[in-house]
């Protein structure tokens, strides 16, 4: 039985939308982070389908962007956030409001 | 020919110098190297001028690019210099006595704590006059014409501490708006209907027959450009805020508010000839403003204490002279009366300052009287000005005016009444002035006798009676009352001898300005009818003053307070209209325009503060800000699919 | 000699064929065709401003690794400066040589065109400006090291890149390089609490926005094949397509992705935040910097790549317009912070830049270009001034730090006067053209709404920019100053007729929103309107220099036309 390719970019789909609604409601620092590694690998498996479907090797090539970025990203974001937790309790992003208005 | 590029950049680099450096420079150097400038740009001005007389009459227009502002499709703005004879004119005489006048300022504002500042000013307004006047489109000569505004409100608010100097540079500002903005609208006509604001473009085809110019598009563009030149010009209904404008220091009061930059709605006016000449009811309209403001404002120049104040008024009264000429067709008329109008107004102004300079900043008339033997060259030169200014042959004042008078007569009779009766008007008021400031018994209080000559030694004034100001102060008086005696031999009416009109007659073609002839006889009982008014207007206001200052007959209040024309405006404005805005109590002038503004100003306040509510600092808020027009845009794009 | 071994072996793959032989014996089409082999021959010339910034970040590292710590204090913005010049003068040179060569491309994924090279320039003068005002802060600050100049040299890498780019993948990776350069500066300053947050707020929205980018990017390679520009444009020009749902999504999402980066409405949420949590001079070369780049690559995706699908996003983005041009200008008036308020008004202007775009003619672009260099000057000038104003730790950022300051440093006032009238439109700033042309191009292509609505954002702004104008020329308690400096912008001379200040500040439009503003959580924030200390503001001779430049360029570029020029001749994309 073959999956049809349809199929993977809904699923791809469905992984991005959670991984942004995982952003929008979840305060766990930590967990929003992943959220946005969510939504990226579900662009990365989307990119896969296509190359496969269009018989194209540039979709995959792109991948491997994605992936370097996205390792670029943790590492930046990683220290961002521990230098803004150091000195609090729980990584809570509603606690960081200061800016407003 | 390159010399017309210093004649701009000299004043702008004393501006920049005295910006940067005016702390330093300090007093008097500030004032040596504004004079500089001004004498470099008039010089500029002259070699200029010499070399344009070297060009057949049919070629003196040149034309000097600068620089392209906005090269964009449609509209293709750029900026240069268009030398021809009306803006060289306009050029020697603005740069000429802008010299004389800063010169005369380096002794006038001795020792004032702004002394830098004024004359970065007054540098910085020549520059724009000069702007103003060679510009070679409508748009550029607007730049310098808001550029002279500006200096113009600058220097009326020069002394802002005091608050009705304040008040009189808010008042020259809002009436100065209305004005451009007549301006401003006559600008976005001419765009819709010429594609350009060069004068090239737009008045040389009027002014050669190529193009012609429906009626109504004629009077309203040229209406507009006069309601600016109302507002600049100070004709009725907007010349209210010139006599105020007197709260600056006097040199300017003689170099803007009299000499030049009030003059810069005549050169407009001038300048539009092609357009005006296809409009005869705007013509009217300029001919009978002229006249209505030049006698409105000699009744109330008769009624003045102010030794500044009736000069002011009689500048008001003159432009309408300038107006009265133009309207009647005769340009060349109103280009000599401003021309010889700048010599004397700009002498009496400072011949008032040497006046005021040694009485300590007095400038009631009726606390003046006997100074003619204190104060000789002001006494001798005051003398000519006034008498040009009265119209006295064969001083300047009786031949401009006198051209002026026949154009008038040609035009309508009722016209040439109206200037014969101002003329009457000011002989009357200026030679009151006379008598009241040198002639008759001194009215001042002697400060030496008060205070004895040696507690006054501190005031800078040695002796303490009024004394002749220094001689940076009496050398531009002397050159200028020169100037007012035998100016009019530039355009003496006879033949061979109208160096003036000729040199003009290529910017006024007969298409556009048709010459008329007044008959010889005619133009004898004009000139005598004329100066015998004028003679009567001298004995009357001689033998009324020479005796006594106090004759209240002769002095009732409504002229003292200019027939209540500022009242009423003032109380209507600040009752009605200002009800009428309610809430904003900011201004009488600007009560409505505050209004609007400020109504929209709250409404985006207020939905600004609402809005602010939606930024949260919420990360998570934001995130969802991004998802929700992420949304919208597909949501919106899915309606569009397939097609 | 690498070189050859590689072009031996491609050549030996080339011989086989169109395609080339997988591992199994089928044949593989796409990966070895001669233009897309691995074998490139890479025109280095063509990507020299973004060489030279990269390894002179490099450099600056590794000068800094060799160095002992802090023993040159001023080296490290002399070398940043340095290679910012290097770069400026290699995007100079590209412009002359790629008039003589014509445009070209690597691979496929480079442009090597006026347009690039526009953005070599506008990033490398940025460069230059952003390395010149941030010494003296970050002295001030105790933040000194290479750390920061290499990041200003990798964002602007970054941005170059994007504006090279070819293809969604390499705008995708300039975008990254530059985003993650920037969330590292936003943060950057350690002690100020806000600083980290706005440094983690733009970090996660913009990660979040960049994944939306990215899938954006999916979407537009599965609706076209490819993720070229030249490919999609070609694609989309020979294929009408019956089910354009995937591409007109994944258009969505880039102009979501990018839209967050020029920080327009409604994607615009972290921009206040940000300016106002991150250090000043890094505020002012962010909104430079990232609103240049991200222009770039909305230019290069819409009007370039997507220009068939006018139709569909030059809808999106009129109203993404005048959301900005609103919004932007509708809530700085409610602010009280400078910084903050400066970051609404640049949201403002980043809508009129919009509305170049959605002109989607030569002339839109040309307008928006040179919207964008102009602004560079303007915004670095503007945070320049607000660094030197709000004194040591950022002490001072409310409105009231800057109040008479035009009696305390006539000069700064003077150049803060010039980038506020520029931000206004006020004519003979640059600011004023740049309006001018954009509104123009959006009045050719008959969009007088827009024209209408974007002009009514300019009157609205003219409120605040008018009103740090006056509060600078304001005296101590009254409104009296010297007043007449203010008549430039109009309505000056009110101020000089009120002769009671307090009256005047509490009255009038253009004191709307000086009142207390009830803050969100209920209390009533007090506000100081005292005017600082009176101290003595130092200008360190570096920034004075930077805003000589800015004030110059400026002024120069509102009376003249040669800018225009340039980006007119920029707009001739591939």
């Amino acid at each position: 039985m073959t999956v049809p390719g349809a199929w993977y970019l809904v699923l791809a789909a469905v992984l991005f939308g959670i991984g942004a609604t995982g952003l929008l409601v979840r305060r766990n620092v930590l967990v929003m982070f992943m959220c946005i590694e969510l939504m990226l690998n579900a662009v990365n498996l989307t990119f896969v389908t296509f190359a496969r479907l269009l018989d194209d090797i540039g979709g995959q090539a792109s991948v491997f962007f994605v992936l370097v970025v996205a390792a670029a990203e943790v590492v930046v974001g990683l220290a961002i956030i521990v230098a803004m937790f150091r000195r609090r309790a729980a990584a809570t992003a509603d606690e960081i409001h200061i800016l407003k208005g | 020919m390159d010399a017309a590029y210093a004649i701009l950049a000299l004043p702008l680099l004393g501006t920049a110098i005295l910006l940067f450096g005016g702390r330093r420079t300090g007093d008097p150097a500030s004032g040596w190297i504004a004079t500089a400038m001004a004498v470099g740009s008039f010089v500029a001005t002259v070699v200029v001028w010499a070399s344009l007389l070297g060009h057949s009459a049919a070629s003196r227009t040149v034309h000097k690019g600068l620089f392209t502002w906005i090269p964009v499709g449609s509209l293709h703005v750029s900026f240069g210099l268009q030398l021809d004879p009306l803006s060289l004119t306009w050029a020697l005489f603005s740069s000429g006595v802008g010299s004389l006048i800063t010169l005369y300022s380096i002794g006038y504002m001795k020792g004032d704590s702004s002394y830098g500042r004024f004359f970065f000013y007054m540098n910085l307004f020549l520059f724009s006059m000069l702007v103003l006047v060679l510009a070679d489109s409508y748009l550029f000569s607007f730049v310098g014409w808001e550029g002279v505004g500006y200096c113009s409100y600058g220097l009326i608010g020069f002394w802002f501490e005091r608050n009705s100097a304040a008040v009189a540079a808010k008042k020259a500002f809002v009436t100065n708006r209305i004005g451009d903005f007549g301006f401003m609208i006559a600008l976005f006509m001419m765009f819709g209907h010429f594609h350009s604001f060069n004068y090239s473009t737009v008045l040389a085809p009027l002014a050669s027959g190529r193009l012609t110019l429906a009626g109504a598009t004629a009077t309203g563009l040229a209406l507009m450009l006069f309601l600016g030149a109302v507002g600049k010009s100070a004709q009725i209904p907007l010349y209210m805020w010139l006599p105020d404008a007197m709260e600056g220091p006097t040199p300017v009061s003689a170099l803007i508010h009299a000499a030049t930059m009030v003059t810069a709605g005549v050169y407009l006016v001038a300048r539009s000839a092609p357009i005006l000449h296809f409009s005869p009811s705007a013509q009217w309209v300029v001919a009978s403003i002229g006249a209505a403001t030049a006698l409105l404002a000699a009744t109330i120049a008769c009624g003045q204490d102010d030794i500044k104040r009736v000069l002011a008024y009689s500048t008001i009264s003159q432009l309408g002279y300038m107006f009265l000429g133009e309207g009647s067709g005769d340009y060349g008329a109103g280009i000599f009366h401003t021309v010889m109008h700048a010599f004397f107004k700009a002498l009496l102004f400072l011949g008032a300052g040497a006046v005021i300079h040694a009485l300590h900043d007095e400038q009631d008339m009726k606390k003046m009287g006997g100074l003619w033997k204190y104060l000789p060259v002001s006494s001798w030169t005051f003398l000519a000005g006034f008498l040009a200014l009265s119209a006295i042959p064969p001083f300047d004042g009786f031949w401009s005016k006198d051209a002026i008078l026949a154009a008038a007569w040609h035009k309508s009779p009722a016209l040439w009444a109206v200037g014969v009766v101002t003329a009457a008007l000011t002989a009357y008021y200026m030679s009151r002035q006379f008598v009241l400031v040198f002639g008759g018994k001194a009215r001042w209080v002697d400060r030496a006798a008060e205070h004895g000559a040696a507690g006054h030694e501190a005031g800078g004034h040695a002796g303490g009676r009024p004394h002749e100001a220094p001689p940076v102060m009496t050398v531009p008086l002397v050159i200028l009352a020169v100037g007012s005696t035998v100016g009019w031999l530039m355009n003496a009416p006879f033949a061979g001898l109208n160096f003036l009109e000729r040199w003009l007659a290529p910017v006024f073609p007969a298409r556009i300005a048709p010459s008329f002839a007044v008959a010889t006889g005619t133009k004898w009982a004009i000139g005598t009818v004329a100066t015998a008014f004028a003679i009567l207007g001298l004995v009357a206001g001689l033998s009324a003053w020479r005796r006594t200052a106090e004759r209240p007959a002769l002095e009732p209040a409504v002229l003292a307070h200019a027939w209540y024309i500022d009242e009423t405006v003032s109380a209507a404005a600040s009752g009605p209209l200002a009800r009428l805005a309610s809430g904003v109590s900011f201004g009488v002038d600007a009560g409505l325009v505050d209004g609007l503004v400020n109504g929209v100003g709250r409404l985006a306040a207020q939905s600004g503060r609402q809005l602010r509510r939606f930024q949260t600092g919420y990360v998570r808020n934001y995130a969802l800000g991004i998802g929700i027009g992420a949304a919208a845009i597909l949501a919106y794009l899915a309606t569009r699919m397939g097609g | 000699m690498i070189q050859s071994v590689l072009f031996a072996g491609v050549g030996h793959l080339a011989q086989s064929g169109s395609g080339c032989l997988g591992p199994n014996g089928t044949s593989i089409t796409g990966l070895c065709t001669s233009d897309n082999s691995l074998h490139m021959p890479v025109a280095y010339r063509s990507i020299l401003p973004m060489l030279v910034l990269f390894i002179g970040a490099l450099v600056l590292l590794l000068v800094s690794a060799l160095l002992s710590k802090r023993s040159r204090p001023g080296l490290y913005p002399v070398l940043s400066t340095a290679v910012g010049l290097a770069a400026l003068v290699a995007s100079v040179w590209e412009w002359y040589d790629v008039g003589n060569r014509g445009v070209s491309t690597i691979g496929g994924q480079i442009f090597y065109d006026r347009f690039s090279v526009f953005f070599g320039v506008v990033v490398s003068v940025t460069v230059v400006l952003a390395s010149l005002v941030s010494d003296s802060y970050l002295r001030r600050e105790g933040l000194d090291g290479v750390e920061a100049y290499a990041l200003i040299l990798l964002a602007g890498t970054g941005a170059v890149l994007m504006a090279e780019a070819a293809g969604l993948i390499m705008l995708f990776l300039g975008l990254e390089i530059m985003s993650i350069a920037l969330y590292v500066m936003a943060a950057y300053h350690r002690r100020r609490t806000e600083s980290g947050e706005a440094g983690f707020k733009y970090f996660i929205l913009g990660s979040f926005s960049s994944a939306i980018f990215l899938y954006g990017v999916a979407l537009t390679y599965g609706a076209t094949g490819s993720t070229r520009f030249q490919d999609i444009a070609g694609y989309l020009a020979r294929n009408t397509l019956v089910h354009d749902g995937v591409l007109l999504a994944g258009m969505a999402l880039l102009i979501v992705g990018l839209g967050f980066k020029v920080a327009a409405v409604p994607f615009h949420f972290w921009t206040p935040d940000v300016y106002q949590g991150s250090p000043t001079p890094f505020t002012g070369y962010m909104a430079a910097l990232a609103k240049a780049a991200g222009f770039a690559g909305l230019l290069r995706t819409l009007t370039g790549a997507l220009s068939s699908q006018q139709a569909n996003w030059r809808p999106v983005i009129w109203l993404i317009a005048v959301l900005t041009l609103l919004i932007g200008s509708v809530m700085a008036i409610a602010q009280r912070d400078l910084k903050r308020m400066m970051a609404y008004s640049s949201i403002s202007q980043a809508g009129y830049v919009l509305v170049g775009l959605q002109a989607g003619s030569a002339a839109g672009t040309a307008g928006s270009l040179f919207y964008l260099f102009t602004y560079a000057f303007v915004i670095v000038g503007t945070f320049a001034v607000l660094g030197l104003i709000q004194g040591p730790g950022e002490a001072r950022n409310d409105l009231g730090a800057i109040r008479g300051l035009a009696r305390r440093r006539p000069g700064l006032a003077m150049a803060m006067l010039v980038f506020l009238l520029a931000q206004a439109g006020v004519p003979l700033t640059s600011g004023f053209l740049a309006k001018f042309y954009v509104i123009e191009a959006s009045v050719q292509r008959g969009q007088y709404p827009l024209a209408i609505i974007a002009m009514l954002a300019a009157a609205i702004a003219a409120f605040f920019y008018l009103r740090i104008a006056l509060l600078m020329y304001a005296g101590e308690g009254e409104a009296a100053g010297p007043a007449p400096a203010l008549e430039p912008a109009g309505g000056g001379a009110e101020a000089a007729g009120e002769a009671a200040g307090e009256a005047f500040v509490a009255d009038g439009a253009l004191t709307a929103g000086l009142q207390p503003v009830p803050s969100l959580d209920g209390a009533t924030a007090t506000l100081t309107w005292e005017p600082p200390p009176e101290e003595r503001i130092a200008i360190p001779p570096a920034v004075a220099a930077t805003l000589a430049i800015c004030v110059v360029f400026t002024i120069a570029a509102g009376v003249s036309s040669p800018i225009i020029d340039f980006a007119r001749h920029a707009t001739a994309m591939i």
